[in-house]
């Protein structure tokens, strides 16, 4: 039973840089789900692979076996393919990929405890790695969860509201630029239910937002 | 991109190609369909085999969408396990008739541990583009007229039927593309490399959205209802081919 | 301690337009990256607070041997690409290409100090050492700074540099493109002392923090 309010989010912790050999990392928690993610490039990249205007993004979304109920099997699954593709469309639409010509740019997010929301947290933390690598990037992103449950309509869904709830919707946004870089969605809603998720959304990416900038801001104000 | 962005084919931008549709014509299949938009040619083939439940679920039947996109249909397509474009499409069609609650998963229920599996299979012949929404209709038309082989003793009987599968609601979805502010829909494979804003959604008769999957590209916070009317509107237009 | 200018991060409006690091949007100036504005002399700057070696050609650069080409060597130099060493730029005598295996001049992994001659198009950045002091390096331990990081690292009139050197008794050799090569006596005290001036290159009060931990 949610003890939280409709539009309240779980407890988030963000830390940046907790990965020494990579250009950029960060974990991000949200209530029990937790992401460690890591940003390596712009770098060399196989002439094969390259591509001659801009970078090549590879991203892999992966869970740790132990981070579900129970044990998930190692390496990728259909899911996660798929997942994976999503996270590296939203992140080619936030990023100046023609700034860095037949590099490669890859980020990773390791999933290391699952309840719900996953996707986004993964989002947010390669936000925060990819800024922190010193990337060119349009803005930072910021993602969130939203859906329906029991009737009600609530945002950041743990793994039960997500699982069991009428609807779910995963949302992606460059804050200050106000374009929608991740958006997918599952269940059955009306117009009128999934334009007052969306504005839910917006309010909650906001306050996102100021937890990436006070993640990136801490690292190098508080000496 | 100019602003005078022009359809070689001539069609408007909010128009399908000739859409044709051919049922039941995979004999050993218990439900099938050949979907042609333009020359964007699937097949979607329905197997209905017996199962076990999964734990979670004890009472209810099984669904499955996998999508092939067999290397007959473009240069590009090579021999191997589906790629990340084949599985997301067959997730995403797994979704839209899964959200869209189109089959009662529990009326496939025969006993304890025994229940019908509905094994959809897509198979791509050819790629002109827009992959997704003639899929999805394949998909739908052939669970439509996908007919339920007879239990007995333990198996299932392969030629005695007792029944259809009757669609609850009929999902369609419409990817839709955005180029130079205008939306544009059914695009072509030409028109898929220079369109680089897509997102396909899914809707039911009763106008519920069921299915939202960005697809690429990126889209306004105010464009979203603009979007979704547009989805419906279109979505009814496919929607008449499920009979 | 405080950093001595403001931080910017990606998406921020900005008053500076610099071609590099900012894009427009209408009549704005955002920034792409995480950075620092500096301000001197009433003029501002915006400094990279991370990334990766931007080649200029004249840069001296420390690089690692990667791969070996039938006429040269395509080198890792902390860049986007790796750079290439002709055959022509790293060995005088003449040589037979189809006879001779050129791995017993330099093979992967061997470390070079080179300087940066030539860029192609925004492509291939061509190395030479053919200069005074250009050469293989034979011992030591490398790491890696952000290049942003280097100036700091070296200190003006390079004080910060042979301060380091002094108190670790250590040889360093330090390249424009971020890559550190450390031998001597104390290398691990040197890499601290190295890593904490990247850590905390843009707050102001650094020196006065690097002399406390020598």
């Amino acid at each position: 039973m949610r003890t939280r309010k409709n539009n309240e989010l779980r407890k988030i912790e963000m830390k940046v840089q907790v990965i020494p050999n990579a250009d950029g990392s960060a974990y991000v928690a949200f209530g029990n789900t937790k992401v460690i993610a890591a940003v390596y490039g712009p770098r060399e990249l196989p002439k094969f692979l390259q591509e001659d205007r801009k970078a090549t993004l590879r991203v892999r979304y992966n869970m740790a076996a132990f981070s579900t109920d129970t044990r998930k099997n190692p390496g990728p699954d259909r899911r996660s393919i798929e997942i994976s593709k999503v996270l590296r469309d939203a992140i080619e639409n936030s990023i100046f990929v023609e700034d860095y010509p037949r590099a490669a740019i890859d980020c990773y997010a390791e999933v290391i405890s699952s309840d719900g929301s996953t996707r986004v947290t993964a989002l947010n933390a390669l936000s925060l790695s990819l800024a922190m690598a010193g990337i060119a990037m349009k803005d930072l992103i910021v993602a969130c969860t939203a859906g329906k449950y029991n009737g009600e309509l609530i945002v950041d869904l743990d793994q039960e509201e997500d699982n069991n709830g009428e609807a779910d919707l995963a949302f992606g946004i460059l804050p200050n630029k106000n374009e929608i870089v991740l958006l997918q969605m599952d269940g059955l809603l009306s117009k009128d239910e999934l334009l007052k998720l969306v504005e839910m959304l917006k309010d909650s990416c906001k306050k996102i937002y100021e937890e990436q900038v006070k993640a990136i801001r801490s690292y190098f104000e508080n000496v | 991109m100019s602003k005078t962005f022009k359809r070689i084919d001539g069609r408007d931008f909010l128009s399908f190609r000739k859409i044709e549709i051919e049922k039941n014509i995979i004999p050993k299949a218990e439900g099938s369909a050949r979907v042609k938009f333009g020359n964007t040619d699937v097949i979607a083939g329905v197997k209905v085999e017996l199962s076990s439940p999964f734990p979670d679920n004890p009472r209810e039947g099984i669904l499955i969408v996998n999508a092939e996109f067999a290397p007959i249909a473009h240069q590009s397509f090579e021999p191997g396990p589906p790629n990340e474009n084949a599985i997301e499409l067959a997730r995403v069609v797994d979704r839209v008739i899964r959200s869209s609650e189109s089959i009662d998963l529990e009326k496939l229920f025969i006993e304890e541990n025994k229940v019908y599996g509905v094994f959809v299979d897509i198979y791509v012949i050819n790629h002109d583009g827009n992959l997704l929404d003639a899929s999805t209709l394949a998909s739908i038309i052939a669970l439509h007229c996908t007919k339920i082989p007879k239990y007995e003793d333990g198996k299932l009987i392969r030629n005695e039927f007792i029944g259809e599968l009757k669609l609850e609601h009929v999902p369609t979805l419409v990817t839709i593309g955005k180029i130079d502010e205008k939306y544009i829909i059914d695009l072509n494979l030409f028109e898929e490399e220079i369109v680089k804003n897509k997102i396909a959604i899914g809707t039911r008769e009763d106008k519920k959205i069921c299915t939202i999957q960005k697809l690429s590209g990126s889209f306004k916070l105010e464009e979203i209802e603009k979007l979704i009317d547009l989805a419906i509107e279109k979505g009814e237009e496919l929607r008449k081919f499920v009979k | 301690m405080q950093p001595k200018g403001k931080i910017v991060l990606p998406g921020e409006k900005i008053e500076i337009k610099d071609k590099r690091f900012t894009y427009e949007e209408g009549d704005s100036s955002y920034s792409k990256i995480l950075a620092l504005i500096e301000e001197k002399e009433d003029k501002k700057k915006i400094v990279p607070l991370n990334g990766r070696y931007i080649p200029k050609v004249g840069d001296k650069v420390i690089g690692i041997i990667k791969e070996i080409e039938s006429a040269g060597w395509f080198v890792d130099i902390n860049s986007y690409n790796y750079a290439f060493l002709p055959l022509g730029e790293a060995v005088q005598e003449f040589i037979d290409i189809f006879r001779t295996d050129i791995s017993k001049y330099f093979n992967i992994g061997d470390i070079i100090l080179a300087k940066v001659i030539n860029i192609v198009k925004n492509k291939i950045i061509h190395l030479t050492l053919k200069e005074k002091g250009l050469r293989k390096l034979h011992q030591g331990t490398i790491i890696k700074v952000s290049p942003y990081k280097v100036p700091r690292i070296i200190g003006k009139r390079s004080s910060m540099l042979n301060l380091i050197k002094q108190k670790t008794n250590c040889e360093i050799f330090v390249g424009q493109n971020g890559y550190i090569l450390i031998r001597g006596e104390n290398v691990g005290k040197a890499i601290e002392i190295i890593k904490t001036i990247e850590r905390y290159s843009y707050i102001s009060g650094l020196t006065e923090m690097v002399q406390k931990m020598v």
